[in-house]
């Protein structure tokens, strides 16, 4: 077993630097990884370049980071529940890459799989192609995509081994499973660390390979975006 | 005329047994509660799951269930999760059936405007560009007028695109209208609403042909 426990977060992301690129992963506020969205906050790194699907909100997730100005350049594919990011944005304070969302996953997954590029029909014909190339595929119009790169992949899982391997649960799933591996990086955070053959081999989301290290995040506010209910 | 649960009621006659639907934010997330409950369909959310219930009961909510507009939800026996890529998986391979989603405009020749209004309102396009650029089967549901009292079904959209000649049906507050090479084709009018009135409200190509029934809500 190659062991990819490391103590904490601090020492999780040791070599991120001011200027790199970050995957982060989450959709919404669901599955963020929140202990090293504060430890980001708290290291005062800047001019990040982030590819997150979202952008937090004011005052959770990626928008502590926005609060503080450390991000230069967003790629995100719906910005919607964030008034400061919306200002930045606004203002040109913040340079803001919009991705249809399955393009961004793509070029998450592309990169973790070694592929450096695909063809995709979305945005054909809207702003999002301008300045890529364009092909015809069984008579229909595709644009180029090339893959992300990123020095590190942040991901949040729910149960994780020593080895890396991970398992999510519910929609929190999201795009950490895709960014695990598509960075020079991944450091994978957890609600539960376990030693290594504790978890059932058949039930691994991501397998350790992808993973470079993980540790136990100390803990989870989880916060609800839309809370809805029904009577009982 | 319409409110927007007629809309979403009448909407929801077009989900039929079998199909595997994508429900936008907004009034398509209302066609849910009024799906025939005779006939099978799964509901999809983009951020990862397949066989969405209802919202939870009070206490039972969890952060890490929710759909693609943050709400907490639950699942229906049957449901799965997965991970975002496989999920537009689902959407770019045609894994499903009928993509119902909201639009600022919608023109004639089945063009969509709905994530972005120059230097006032840039929220993103989430993955209604991946959906509408993959489905066979799309519903637009929106209001016939903007709130200036403006068409929304134009000759050509004026706001940046979402995508290009994919729209096939809009359901609006006042009328269903399907597109065809020539424009809106006029399908049905809602309960009290004229042709005239139709007319007045679209700026596109309308085609009447013949009467147009009143629509069976």
């Amino acid at each position: 077993m190659i062991n990819k426990k490391v103590q904490n977060v601090e020492e999780a992301l040791q070599g991120v630097e001011d200027g790199m690129t970050i995957m982060l992963g989450g959709f919404g506020l669901c599955g963020i990884p929140e202990n090293s969205i504060n430890e980001l906050v708290k290291k005062g790194i800047t001019n990040l370049t982030c590819i997150s699907n979202n952008a937090g909100v004011d005052d959770f997730g990626l928008g502590l980071l926005l609060q503080k100005k450390q991000i230069k350049k967003m790629i995100s594919s719906y910005v919607g529940e964030n008034a400061e990011f919306e200002r930045q944005m606004l203002s040109g304070e913040l340079e803001v890459e919009l991705t249809p969302q399955g393009t961004l996953a793509e070029k998450c997954r592309a990169a973790q799989a070694g592929i450096p590029a695909f063809y995709t029909p979305a945005g054909y014909g809207t702003e999002v192609a301008e300045g890529k190339e364009s092909r015809e595929w069984n008579g229909k119009m595709h644009i180029l995509e090339e893959a992300y790169k990123a020095d590190f992949a942040i991901v949040k899982a729910w149960k994780g081994d020593e080895a890396g391997n991970l398992i999510f649960k519910g929609t929190a799933r999201n795009f950490n499973s895709c960014m695990a591996g598509a960075a020079t990086i991944t450091v994978a955070e957890v609600e539960e660390l376990v030693p290594a053959g504790e978890l059932d081999p058949n039930e691994i989301h991501i397998p350790g390979i992808f993973v470079k290290r993980i540790f136990k995040g100390e803990q989870y506010e989880k916060r609800i975006e839309q809370r809805t209910v029904r009577k009982k | 005329m319409l409110d927007k649960e007629g809309i979403a009621k009448r909407i929801a006659k077009e989900v039929k047994d079998g199909y595997y639907v994508n429900l936008g934010i907004g009034i398509p997330t209302l066609v849910a509660n009024f799906v025939r409950d005779d006939i099978s369909v799964e509901f999809q959310s983009e951020n990862g799951v397949l066989g969405m219930g209802p919202f939870p009961f009070e206490g039972e909510e969890d952060a890490d269930i929710i759909n693609a507009g943050k709400q907490t939800i639950t699942t229906l026996p049957g449901a799965s999760f997965f991970d975002s890529a496989t999920s537009f998986g689902m959407i770019r391979g045609q894994h499903v059936d009928l993509t119902i989603l909201g639009a600022m405009e919608v023109a004639e020749n089945g063009d969509i405007a709905n994530w972005k209004i120059p230097g006032k309102m840039v929220k993103g396009m989430g993955g209604a560009m991946d959906l509408v650029a993959s489905a066979e089967n799309i519903i637009v549901a929106m209001m016939h007028v903007n709130k200036a009292g403006e068409s929304k079904l134009l000759k050509r959209c004026t706001l940046p695109l979402t995508g290009v000649g994919c729209v096939k049906k809009v359901v609006t507050e006042l009328a269903v209208l399907e597109i065809v090479p020539e424009g809106f084709k006029l399908l049905e009018r809602a309960p009290g609403v004229t042709v005239e009135e139709i007319q007045k409200a679209t700026e596109g190509n309308l085609i009447i042909e013949g009467d147009i029934p009143e629509m069976a809500i």
